[in-house]
């Protein structure tokens, strides 16, 4: 492959930004901007479709590489994707011409700036996915921070500064210990290459060390209890396309980087930790849950029930079994779709009533009863019903933890009780029941671009839930060889 | 062929969900009834072929799930457990389909109302028809989500809703146990399909297995956590307090979903699972108990409803019980058998409790109605036909099937066999006793309702008496018909085949002939009994609960169960929610992290700040005690 495939899938949304940096800020362009950004995610989509398909799903090293020198001897730009990280990657190039689509309806002003936002933010995400040297993945997970920061900070609601800074501050803190691991990794092994390191290995002794500096960073995008507490204030003052972003795509990256670097460079220390990981998952999944179960916002209800969901795929990430790791992935990409889909739903109403109280609504599905359909689906997709994606992700963890402990398999599927609970009693009390509040009466039901993004959600929802293969097959070597190099790691020790 | 009986109903409901707005409510109801009605045909086709030419199939219609070892498939299996089933589903589903023409009438969303009950019908057949524990999971799911659409289907009703979210949460707390049942199963045997799993079966009944410290036998487990799950589907006590409360959706659920086929579905999976089953003798046991306690507390607390559909519906509770505790003594072929008849006879009765509600304009207090017999008289004359096949009058269906549990139960020969015969008596004359009370108190007696004059009340519409017609059918003759089909004597394997495991042989003797007319006799004398308490002596029944209030009280607040949980689960949920939020978010982990640090670093720099007051003075002084201090450092040393 002389083509750079993965180069060109992360400059383009940039070159895009580019083009609307040059475009005057003037209202009257807002409608070119927003085509011209469309333009490039859509193009950035196809092609990440096409290396989908042109990708082989039968081996396991990494495809498509890309190997550059940048500063010499010391870091390479190397980039290049295997099946786990493929899924990401289209996942990113899907969700973001979606939320340009939506962008519409929820940001009033600067829409030119916060294109160019979502744009770079899309370069770095992918970035993130298939970069294969540690430093250009440092910097591709740091920088991802930066567009985040502005959306909530410049677009959010009313209390925006704080939880811009507390966003910043409690992912900022994590990231400086996985740099200072970084660099020690340097001195330790004299690469920063990835597949070089898999090849050599870490030295046990260093081990733990350097896993807890990952941990804290990872732990806190993914986000885990207990720090986790940014995200629901994160999510309730970023503007809908923001809150978008961020559930189906940033949060990803911390389990991706936990399969990834956790798991493929220190083995060791993964075996060591897996029961604080247990442990902390099993606690986030109850715990959150129930803190859902009791929100009176609706943004915030959704957010808290993401961090249990993010629960559930650490737990399946860290039983080393097949059925877990391809759970956690399989459950990722579906909370990318639904988690994205809830927000947008939200959004849909926020946007006619300007609330997200869960009190204020009730009755509605008479009145908007396209929008109470997919909101339906979208509910029970996230409540893990069989059909949707949804299950599939769930079920197969709990299948996978369940070989390795039976006491948290047994915890962690009470979560599954109270995941219906929450869901059905928030869809209860926003669509069912008597209309009360007399407002909602001259709610519209959703327009052409709401209904095309909630039915482009909806459609690979319900597909993988009833036909998962596509996703499975991709994964499933790379999967495979990741065990079994985690096992002979272990033995060797 | 085989294929279309299951989809067919799915897409009789893809066509009324999502194109009714354009065809219009007449034409939905017909495509729905009328595709379901086919699929029942081919049904009763494919049981004839099993029964006359021991036909049995497994079509595989497309890969699933698959990953690693994990191998799931879509498929449809026949034998001849799926193949009854598939005759119960279909054919009632179909008459409730057409019942529903006449019932609906007057409702606005007719199309919807269709395509949930055509939705119902298809996640049903997928249930049965699975050949493994995944996909009996999704049909399982599947059922309990149309379940819930269908409960909360007047979605203005707060009841319904509540009622709606409770199924559904209730069910998930036995799919809590069922899906750990089925990790349990593919961690011991590496796969989900039925044959396989089955036929491992014998080979782990050694394997023991470690939890929380106690050793417990892994066969006896996986028993245990699949009858969580049954218990949850079928309403079995502990797990039966949303059935009660899903009587708030339209009669016609509650007789297909509430009553005939979902509810069942605990039943068949124990039934299905009896190869697993059949090597737990501990569990079997405990299947009886519940089955037992369970009849016994629903026909206590059926005696004091007043409400005509929560009457059946505890009535609906108790016959499952019965047919658990059939399965609990190894007489599944029995448990299949109860189950068949009693789709018929609870279906009528359910439909044609319909039928008077419809009559009374929505009223479902017996206390309200009264001396409308003659009013209603084909209503009432299939009402009778049911009450008496449900209380096992001779040679009704009833008979047959639940005086066969009791006989089997008797012959177990042990002592929770006897016991369970025992109570299984008693229940069934508590039974004629509630039955007779919500027939007298309906027909007879004096007109009571306040509402709609005696005269506006009116018969049913055609299309709701047929299908009333077609059931009571199978309310008299299933008994008789397919007694020696479903538990023949001597020759009881050949129609089960394999689908069905006994690890000895049911015993083929016979009770001594006082214990086999000591139900046909309790059941007889019921009815005058019945007929002196609601309607000779009616201040008799009043004197009696007065003199015993706690006891009456117990059991009309249903054993206080509902409140129980209030107390133990929900209000403990709540209030832990609101303590891991409020406290353990907003004041330890906000208050000690984030917001803890920058008021602390904030204190700090507005310390350092005095520092730099701008005073000369000041600087200088300070700059003078640094000099002395370096000073007598460099001196000291």
């Amino acid at each position: 492959m002389n083509f750079p495939i993965l180069s060109s899938l992360i400059l383009l949304p940039t070159i895009g930004a580019l083009f609307l940096i040059f475009l005057k800020n003037e209202d009257g362009n807002s409608t070119t901007a927003k085509y011209v950004s469309l333009f490039a995610s859509v193009v950035n989509f196809l092609i990440s479709i096409y290396l989908w398909i042109s990708f082989d799903q039968s081996i396991s090293v990494f495809q498509f590489v890309e190997d550059r020198t940048w500063i010499e001897g010391f870091i390479n730009y190397k980039v290049g994707v295997d099946g786990i990280s493929i899924l990401f990657i289209i996942l990113t190039t899907f969700i973001t011409p979606l939320c340009i689509i939506s962008v519409n309806n929820s940001v009033k002003t600067r829409l030119r700036d916060f294109l160019i936002a979502i744009l770079i933010m899309e370069s770095f995400m992918i970035g993130v996915f298939c970069a294969l040297d540690l430093v250009v993945f440092y910097l591709f997970f740091e920088a991802g921070l930066i567009p985040m920061f502005l959306i909530i900070g410049i677009w959010g609601g009313p209390k925006r500064v704080y939880s811009a800074f507390k966003f910043f501050l409690y992912t900022l803190l994590g990231s400086v210990l996985m740099l200072v691991a970084i660099i020690s990794i340097y001195w330790i092994s004299g690469t920063t290459d990835v597949t070089k390191l898999y090849e050599l290995g870490i030295d046990a002794k260093y081990q733990n060390l350097l896993w807890l500096a990952f941990f804290s960073s990872f732990a806190v995008k993914t986000p885990m209890w207990p720090v986790h507490t940014w995200l629901p204030d994160a999510h309730v003052e970023a503007p809908t396309a923001g809150s978008v972003l961020l559930a189906a795509i940033l949060l990803k990256m911390a389990g991706y980087g936990f399969i990834r670097f956790s798991l493929g460079l220190f083995p060791i220390a993964s075996e060591i930790f897996t029961p604080l990981i247990y442990a902390l998952s099993v606690i986030a999944i109850i715990v959150t849950s129930l803190i859902a179960l009791m929100q009176e916002d609706m943004k915030k209800l959704i957010a808290y029930s993401s961090v249990a969901h993010m629960g559930f795929v650490t737990l399946g990430i860290f039983t080393i079994q097949q059925q877990g790791i391809e759970g956690s992935i399989i459950q990722m990409i579906s909370h990318g779709l639904v988690s994205a889909a809830l927000f947008l739903c939200v959004g849909v109403v926020y946007d006619r009533m300007h609330s997200r109280m869960i009190s204020s609504y009730g009755g509605i599905v008479t009145i908007i009863p396209k929008y109470s359909i997919l909101f339906m689906l979208f509910t029970l997709a996230a409540l893990g019903l069989p059909g949707t994606s949804g299950f599939i992700g769930e079920f197969l963890i709990l299948m996978g933890v369940f070989k390795d402990n039976f006491l948290v398999a047994v915890l962690a599927s009470l979560g599954v009780i109270l995941g219906a609970a929450y869901m059905l009693w928030l869809y209860k009390r926003v669509v069912f029941g008597k209309l009360i509040n007399e407002n909602l009466k001259s709610m519209i039901d959703l327009n052409k671009s709401e209904y095309f993004i909630l039915a482009c959600l909806a459609v690979p929802t319900l597909f993988f839930g009833f036909y998962p293969d596509p996703l499975i097959n991709t994964i499933e070597v790379s999967v495979e060889d990741l065990i079994n190099m985690y096992n002979s790691n272990i033995m060797i020790k | 062929m085989e294929i279309s009986i299951l989809f067919l109903p799915l897409a009789a409901s893809i066509i009324a969900g999502f194109f009714g707005r354009f065809i219009g409510d007449r034409n939905s109801e017909i495509i729905t009834s009328a595709l379901v009605s086919i699929s029942a045909f081919l049904s009763i086709f494919v049981l004839y072929q099993v029964i006359e030419n021991q036909y049995e199939e497994n079509i595989v219609i497309a890969t699933w799930i698959n990953s690693g070892s994990l191998d799931v498939n879509w498929s449809m299996m026949i034998d001849p457990l799926s193949a009854v089933m598939l005759v119960v589903v279909t054919s009632v589903s179909s008459l409730v389909h057409i019942y529903s023409i006449g019932y609906m009438s007057h409702d606005p969303h007719k199309p919807r109302f269709m395509a949930y009950l055509s939705l119902f019908t298809f996640a049903m057949l997928m249930l049965v028809t699975s050949d493994n524990f995944i996909q009996l999971f999704f049909g399982w799911e599947g059922v309990g989500l149309c379940s819930y659409f269908l409960i909360g289907f007047w979605f203005k009703k707060e009841s319904a809703n509540a009622a709606a979210i409770k199924a559904f949460v209730v069910n998930r707390v036995g799919d809590f146990g069922f899906a750990l049942g089925i990790f349990l199963i593919f961690y011991l045997f590496g796969t989900v399909n039925y044959s396989e799993v089955f036929q491992q079966v014998p080979s782990i009944t050694d394997k023991n297995l470690s939890f929380l410290g106690f050793e417990v036998k892994a066969i006896d487990l996986i028993c245990l956590l699949l009858f969580i799950g049954a218990m949850g589907k079928s309403a079995q006590i502990l797990l039966h307090t949303w059935l009660p409360d899903a009587m708030e959706g339209p009669t016609p659920v509650s007789a297909l979903i509430h009553a005939a086929t979902m509810v069942t579905a605990g039943v068949f999976l124990v039934v299905r699972c009896s190869p697993i089953y059949e090597y737990s003798p501990l569990i079997l046991n405990l299947i009886t108990i519940v089955g037992m306690t369970t009849a016994f507390f629903a026909a206590t607390v059926a005696l004091v409803q007043t409400d005509i559909k929560k009457i059946i519906a505890y009535s609906t509770c108790s016959q499952l019980g019965y047919m658990f505790f059939a399965a609990g003594v190894g007489a599944y072929n029995v448990a299949m058998f109860h189950l068949f008849t009693h789709a018929f006879f609870k279906a009528l009765l359910f439909l044609g409790s319909g039928s008077v509600i419809h009559a009374f304009k929505d009223e479902q207090d017996i206390n309200n109605m009264g001396g409308v017999w003659k009013k209603l008289p084909y209503t009432y004359a299939l009402m009778i036909i049911g009450t008496l096949a449900l209380t096992g009058f001779p040679f009704l269906s009833g008979f047959y099937s639940k005086d066969a549990i009791i006989e089997f139960a008797y012959l177990k020969g042990n002592t929770s066999g006897y016991y369970a015969a025992g109570i299984g008596i008693f229940t069934a004359f508590l039974t004629s006793i509630y039955s007779w009370r919500l027939i007298f108190k309906t027909f007879h007696g004096k007109y009571n309702n306040k509402f709609v004059k005696i005269e506006e009340t009116h018969e049913s519409p055609l299309v709701m008496l047929i299908p009333l017609v077609l059931l009571s059918i199978g309310a008299i003759f299933a008994g008789f018909l397919f007694k020696d089909l479903f538990v023949g004597h001597g020759g009881e394997n050949l129609f089960w085949a394999d689908s069905i495991k006994f690890l000895e042989p049911l015993s083929t003797e016979h009770p001594p002939t006082w214990f086999l007319l000591l139900t046909p006799c309790l059941v007889l004398l019921s009815i005058p009994i019945a007929y002196y308490l609601f309607i000779k002596n009616k201040e008799l029944p009043n004197k009696i609960a007065n003199m015993n209030k706690p006891l009456y009280k117990f059991l009309v607040n249903k054993w206080y169960f509902d409140e129980l949980y209030d107390v133990i689960f929900i209000n403990p949920s709540k209030k832990l929610g609101l303590f891991f939020w409020k406290f353990c978010d907003g004041k330890l982990i906000d208050g000690f992290g984030p917001d803890g640090i920058s008021s602390f670093i904030k204190r700090c720099s507005i310390k350092a700040n005095k520092f730099q007051s701008g005073f000369i003075y000041q600087y200088a002084f300070v700059m003078l005690l640094g000099f002395s201090a370096l000073l007598t450092f460099l001196i000291v040393n």
